[in-house]
């Protein structure tokens, strides 16, 4: 389950020291966003357990571009990758994302952060299906929608409680004519009019 | 304290009780009604037992604690095979079962629907038939099941209050010349039955946390514990029923929590599994006598698997909706579940809101997809609206639970493989269906609509259907197996035909005359 905040700590010279994990760090490109309002600084970092830095930064940007929110924060794409980070654990996937970050450089001549975006979009187009791809659009689909960083891009307000929306606007839509009663029901404490 | 610490206990070489397995809508049901008439019962439910407490307002933390998980395969041309080979239901595996899960639609079926093949006509590559009983049969059943669930506009329980989701369905109903109002739901508007109003929390799929939404877990099930004469076994799942010499069905093997095998002995078994499971357990139950499985004489068990017409459209606006805000489903168009051929297809459908999560969104609006036609639709996440789509599917023979010998779950038992391909008429159907949906949606100023193909089955219905003849199905108009008397079948599994309406009211309405008919049968000694 995805849904811890950023992390915040400085990044320790023990995640550099590691011999496989790297880290993932960024600046916020909004300043007051709803995202910028949750996090309390405007860098952020992510230290990796099982993937290098560039494999970080390649599954980063292949997200991107498999799911182009222009006005989505770094930030939350980078819980995808602390995602497969977390599935990396598995020697198996960890092959099955090394090779296909190789894939992904040796049809860009080497180095597939270095295209642009056009020539990005058509390396990921030929490799759909693969079971790379697969992986990482599968996890992506989950892990980039259910965390609350996403929730507040999105305006998903999720739990409001036992309380619930009945007090908190679950009724509160203008700009169409309110619909009669008793087409409209009552609410609780509501007494229908004979 | 759990509702199960000082239940009555029954032993395992005890004979005279009637096992009931599975504890939703039917199982559970029936299980309260006969405990109330003074039978003994014992209720083996595969799920945990999970209170109203347990439950989690989170779409996945809540899919992983609820849901049917077990392994399954699929086969066949519907979508659902390609994009969830493994899932091709969503149902629930706890206490209470699916009607923990459910959105608390309350349909009746309409007379005609019970009357399918006159009504409709042969339907090439469909096996119509009548339901052995009729809708007057059933219609006093119906009002038992509406006063008990608490069903809204009826027994004087005042509508639901309609969401910003209802909003615009209304408006677009309107505009459409539909009626339109906040349906016939099983879900509290008042405090009622001990149990809260709805508080509109929007997580009907995840557990009311609230109770205000009519389950077993919180009604049937307790209340047949405190008659003193049913208990509860969570964590028991059935791998086969026995049966003696004379082929009567006399014990249930079913492995405990701890994995231990255990066998208890019945008097009468009413399987209510769902409409996998259920035909599965029959197969599964295989004997020399019986070698294609219990009360499968005529070959009907496993066939006829109905999921009903769906579908849904979502559609996005210029101001916002907020459609998660609330009760997931209330809100309900009945005027296209009409019966007219000139439409180029047999039976209706219905029309109901309907929202999901954020996450959930992501997931099933279009499996598989990427880029931007993707993200486009979830950038507008707050300003959409989305309806339901459910209507009636032919059913078809081909359209199979079978067992897969290649797959076995933890207990070494062969899964169920669920086959379907969709008929011309559930395709010509889907498409009115997405075209009024659009209509419906564009009338209210619309930007974008969506046409979302079919989630993993909720309604699965129809694998041991109830015929008037033994050779055209596999139980009788009391969901007694034409074969083996004391082997009732209770769930949605003895749906002849689909109908439209979401199937719950009509297995509760099934579940309360089968205990009444299972008591004067045991009471005149007949079985």
């Amino acid at each position: 389950m995805i849904s811890q905040p950023l992390s915040r700590k400085p990044v320790s010279r023990r995640v550099f020291l590691k011999a496989s994990g790297g880290v993932l760090a960024g600046t916020l490109a909004f300043a007051s966003g709803p995202i910028a309002l949750l996090a309390p600084s405007r860098s952020w970092a992510m230290s990796l357990d099982h993937l290098t830095s560039r494999q970080g930064e390649v599954l980063l940007a292949m997200t991107r571009k498999l799911f182009p929110h222009a006005d989505l924060e770094d930030a939350v794409y980078a819980l995808v990758v602390k995602s497969l980070d977390g599935k990396a654990a598995d020697t198996a996937t960890a092959e099955q994302i090394s090779s296909g970050v190789s894939e992904l450089d040796d049809q860009a001549d080497g180095d597939w952060l270095a295209l642009g975006d056009d020539e990005r979009l058509a390396v990921l187009q030929s490799m759909a299906g693969t079971p790379f791809f697969e992986l990482v659009r599968g996890d992506a689909v989950v892990s980039l929608y259910n965390n609350p960083l996403a929730f507040a891009h999105f305006g998903y307000e999720g739990e409001k409680g036992n309380p619930g929306y009945l007090s908190q606007g679950f009724n509160d839509l203008t700009w169409l004519p309110d619909p009669p009663q008793p087409e409209a029901g009552y609410l609780p404490f509501e007494e229908p009019s004979a | 304290m759990t509702m199960t610490d000082d239940q009555k206990t029954f032993a395992l070489d005890d004979d005279s009780v009637v096992v009931v397995i599975g504890s939703g809508a039917g199982g559970g049901t029936l299980a309260n009604e006969l405990a109330q008439q003074g039978v003994d019962v014992v209720v083996l439910e595969a799920g945990k037992l999970h209170t109203a407490a347990d439950f989690l307002a989170d779409e996945w933390g809540a899919f992983s604690q609820l849901s049917w998980l077990d392994p399954r395969t699929t086969s066949g041309s519907w979508r659902l095979a390609t994009d969830f080979p493994n899932l091709p239901a969503w149902i629930v595996k706890s206490v209470g079962g699916t009607t923990v899960h459910w959105a608390g639609a309350s349909l009746r079926f309409q007379p005609h629907e019970f009357q399918a093949l006159t009504h409709y006509g042969e339907v090439a590559g469909a096996e119509l038939l009548d339901w052995p009983l009729s809708y007057d049969d059933l219609a006093p059943w119906y009002d038992r099941a509406e006063q008990r669930m608490g069903v809204t506009r009826t027994n004087d329980n005042k509508g639901l209050p309609g969401n910003n989701n209802f909003k615009v369905m209304y408006a677009g109903a309107q505009n459409l010349g539909y009626s339109c109002n906040t349906g016939h739901m099983a879900i509290n508007s008042t405090v009622r039955d001990g149990r809260a109003a709805c508080q509109q929390r929007g997580f009907c799929f995840q557990g009311c946390k609230m109770q205000a939404k009519w389950s077993t877990l919180y009604t049937e099930l307790p209340a047949g514990i405190a008659t003193g004469h049913m208990e509860l076994r969570p964590e028991s799942h059935v791998a086969r029923i026995e049966h003696d010499d004379q082929g009567r069905v006399n014990a249930v093997v079913y492995f405990d929590a701890d994995g231990n095998e255990l066998r208890q002995r019945a008097r009468v078994v009413a399987v209510a599994g769902n409409s996998i499971e259920t035909p599965r357990l029959l197969l599964n139950s295989a004997s020399d006598r019986f070698p294609d499985g219990l009360a499968n004489g005529a070959g009907h068990v496993g066939r006829h698997y109905m999921r009903h017409m769906t579908g849904s459209v979502y559609a996005t606006f210029d101001e916002p909706v907020h459609m998660y805000r609330g009760t997931t489903m209330a809100g309900i168009i009945p005027d296209e579940s009409y019966h007219d051929r000139e439409r180029g297809f047999v039976g209706g459908y219905e029309m109901e809101t309907l929202s999901l999560g954020l996450p959930f969104m992501a997931a099933f609006f279009n499996p598989g997809a990427w880029g931007p036609d993707f993200t486009q639709a979830m950038d507008q996440y707050d300003h959409m609206a989305g309806m339901w789509l459910v209507g009636e599917d032919m059913p078809q023979a081909t359209n199979r639970i079978t067992l897969n010998s290649d797959v076995v779950d933890r207990f070494g038992l062969p899964v169920a493989n669920v086959h379907y391909d969709d008929h011309d008429n559930d395709i010509a159907m889907r498409q009115h269906a997405y075209a009024q949906g659009r209509a419906l949606y564009e009338s209210v100023g619309a930007r974008d609509v969506y046409e979302v193909p079919p989630y993993p089955s909720t309604h699965n219905l129809g694998t041991c259907r109830m015929s008037e003849r033994p050779e055209d199905g596999v139980c009788n108009g009391h969901g007694q197996s034409h074969e083996i008397d004391n082997l009732f079948i209770s769930d949605g599994s003895q749906f002849t035909t689909s109908g439209a309406e979401n199937p719950t009211l009509t297995i509760v309405s099934l579940a309360l005359r089968q205990a009444e008919f299972i008591g004067q049968q045991m009471r005149e000694g007949v079985i």
